[in-house]
């Protein structure tokens, strides 16, 4: 079969005038949209923005507030403290802003690859401990603060970095097991992976919450954000375990198979050739997922945890600030949205520049 | 409790003679096995919920309403101090189940008392401190006065809750027609009800008093005196300890008491030098009842210094969101409150 000669297409340069118009009003299906879209634009901007700038309330009390019929944005600088901190006793604020700040910066550094290196790896649990410390406090040391105290940002944070960072090893031998040759194994992998994906993350909740603490020996308690984490990083495992069966799979057999003419073992391979290729391809797909769980951790508050959410929600019960909800839930969909959008650009220039590096 | 007493065999046993022993031979009553978790963590654990003027932390994070208030009572009995408490919030489907678990020593979180709740899952409550109920709140402009005049009104109800059955049970006796309204989320109803695609809506009065205030002309609006539905809220715990669910019942029936002898927060100190012998038992000054019942003398005083009577709690948290005492008054005003003697 030979391939037809076409002409290459004769399209205008991206970022020019001609393309801008041809691309709003190159048919007339096209301008019927642009109009559209123009249209409602015009309907829903204005009051939007009156509502949110205009007409806003930026201090004051919530009388003022009332008396007007913008945005109250005096509600949120009264609540900032309570929606990121929660019920943290005031005095010892600094402990759950230097947890975030410890968590922000091994995110930041986890982001750039030039850090991706063993010692990443031994920073993670260390970082994590160290947040678990500063919030829960060290006898002696540092004053204890009961867990039900905890919310806001930096519960969200914490639970969020821990569960993936535990859910991630669990997740690369779920998928090992998966791909094994021993079949109950493999079984063992499969159920377990389907058993977790065929429940909602609610449900997992509540068994934390309701089913642990009976299977505990008698008389021992766990606390209760440890038992939701540990319920949800074996539930994200699973989720997990299928993006890095799909990294596995995109390594060729004849790797694995070569390594093993050279007379490597089957868990040298694993580590040395398989592993480091596989999980670089799933890199893309481990971020989107760990959005996707950032956001999950608003679940939490049917169980009583006060996440970043669940305190925005409680913000706006105050009798003193009866009902800015609208305020409330904008102002966290604010701080999740820049944690999403800068996770899927980030996402994105990682794609870019592994692509490029695979090229090469 | 039946979880945990699962035959552990003789070692059981003899912890638990041995703590009994123990408590014997220290002179104080024995306490049941709440009470005694609760002394030995030195701080009482209380389950409360988000409804404003019931419970909602304040801007400093710190949770203040009427039922924090009883919480804040309970540490006064049990500790002499009103911050040995700890509140955890706890969702509606989850509270029961986390008190049965031993999380809670107390659920502060409005439960209505309910005969299933008591003698099918064995929960014990204290006396009723709210008298809840299904109300109605209607636009003025439809005019009436009572629900039982509403007629041919639109109403929004919220699916799936009893509030839908109640409704229609009120309007089949009144023998007056209305259309119902299915509302998912309850913050929806204030939209519907400021639209104008409802005419009235309805929910418990709890709800609906806290929805008054978010309305913008709340002028606009009355809530119907009528109550569909009897929701008495109560403090409720897990059976298997008498002594702890007296604490609850007297801690309360303290509060309403002190309103009944007209004893404030700021006229307490006053009443001590009351002549009248029942009042000085009350107050501590007659030691003799205290000492009877092993409690602290000044209990009952510290109680109503630090947190007021049953009005001064009410007029605190809820008349400020427009309450009216209605139900929730003393009997002798023509309420349901009755403290029984303490003597």
């Amino acid at each position: 079969m030979t391939a037809l000669d076409l002409d290459p297409p004769r399209l205008p340069a991206a970022g020019t005038w001609t393309a801008f118009r041809l691309g709003l009003f190159g048919s007339w299906r096209n301008g019927v949209v642009t109009l559209a879209t123009v249209a409602g634009l015009v309907w829903i901007v204005p009051p939007l923005l009156r509502w949110l700038v205009i007409d806003a309330t930026w201090s004051g009390t919530a009388a003022q507030c009332r008396a007007h019929d913008g945005a109250c944005w005096a509600f949120i600088a009264a609540k900032l403290r309570f929606i990121l901190l929660a019920f943290y006793p005031a005095e010892l604020q600094w402990r759950p802003v230097l947890a975030c700040l410890l968590m922000l910066g091994l995110l930041a550094a986890t982001a750039m690859p030039r850090f991706w290196r063993r010692e990443l790896a031994i920073a993670w649990p260390g970082v994590i401990a160290l947040c678990w410390v500063l919030m829960a406090g060290l006898p002696g040391l540092l004053e204890p603060v009961a867990s039900n105290q905890w919310g806001g940002l930096p519960v969200t944070l914490i639970i969020w970095a821990a569960c993936f960072a535990s859910a991630l090893p669990l997740a690369v031998l779920l998928a090992l097991a998966r791909r094994s040759d021993m079949g109950g194994l493999r079984l063992l992998s499969i159920g377990y992976i389907e058993l977790m994906r065929g429940i909602p993350m609610v449900a997992v909740l509540y068994v934390a919450m309701l089913i642990l603490p009976l299977a505990l020996p008698a008389g021992q308690s766990m606390d209760k954000i440890l038992r939701a984490m540990i319920m949800i990083a074996l539930f994200w495992a699973a989720y997990l375990a299928e993006v890095v069966r799909g990294g596995l799979q995109a390594v060729p057999d004849g790797q694995r198979e070569a390594a093993a003419t050279l007379g490597l073992g089957y868990w040298r391979i694993m580590q040395l050739i398989v592993l480091p290729q596989a999980l670089r391809v799933v890199i893309p797909g481990l971020v989107n997922q760990a959005i996707g769980f950032l956001l999950a951790t608003s679940l939490l508050a049917v169980i009583g945890i006060f996440d970043l959410l669940n305190a925005a929600k409680a913000s706006a019960a105050d009798p003193a600030w009866l009902g800015f909800y609208d305020e409330a839930y904008l102002f966290v969909a604010a701080i999740y949205f820049i944690f999403g959008y800068g996770g899927s650009r980030y996402s994105l220039w990682l794609e870019r520049r592994l692509s490029r590096e695979r090229r090469n | 409790m039946a979880v945990h007493s699962s035959p552990r065999g003789w070692r059981a046993l003899v912890a638990t003679t041995l703590i009994a022993a123990t408590s014997l031979a220290s002179g104080a009553a024995f306490a049941g096995p709440t009470l005694d978790k609760i002394k030995e963590r030195g701080t009482i654990r209380v389950g409360v919920g988000t409804t404003p003027g019931f419970f909602a932390p304040d801007s400093n994070g710190k949770w203040q309403g009427f039922f924090i208030d009883y919480g804040r009572a309970l540490a006064i009995t049990v500790f002499g101090n009103p911050d040995k408490v700890q509140f955890t919030s706890s969702s509606p489907q989850q509270r029961l189940p986390a008190l049965q678990s031993g999380e809670f020593d107390v659920l502060l979180s409005g439960v209505t008392v309910t005969i299933s709740r008591a003698l099918k899952l064995g929960f014990h409550f204290g006396p009723t401190i709210f008298y809840d109920g299904q109300a109605i709140l209607a636009r003025k402009e439809t005019g009436v006065k009572t629900a039982a005049e509403l007629d041919g009104a639109t109403i929004g109800v919220q699916s799936g809750t009893t509030g839908e059955l109640n409704i229609a049970d009120f309007f089949r006796k009144s023998g007056h027609k209305f259309t119902p309204v299915t509302i998912e989320d309850t913050s929806e109803f204030i939209a519907a009800l400021e639209a104008g695609r409802v005419d009235a809506i309805t929910q418990d009065s709890s709800d609906l008093v806290g929805k008054l205030t978010q309305l913008k002309k709340p002028d606009d609006y009355i809530l119907l005196p009528e109550r569909l539905s009897k929701e008495p809220l109560a403090p409720a715990i897990a059976g298997g300890d008498d002594r702890w669910l007296e604490l609850v019942n007297w801690t309360v029936n303290v509060t309403i008491q002190a309103e009944e002898w007209g004893i404030t927060s700021k006229n307490v100190d006053e009443f001590l030098k009351s002549d009248d012998p029942a009042i000085k038992r009350f107050l501590g000054v007659d030691p003799s009842l205290a000492e009877t019942i092993g409690l602290d003398p000044k209990w009952a005083y510290t109680i109503i210094k630090t947190v007021g009577n049953y009005g001064e709690i009410f007029d605190r948290h809820l008349k400020p969101l427009g309450w009216e005492r209605g139900y929730n008054n003393l009997w002798t005003q023509g309420g349901l409150l009755y403290s029984p003697p303490f003597r």
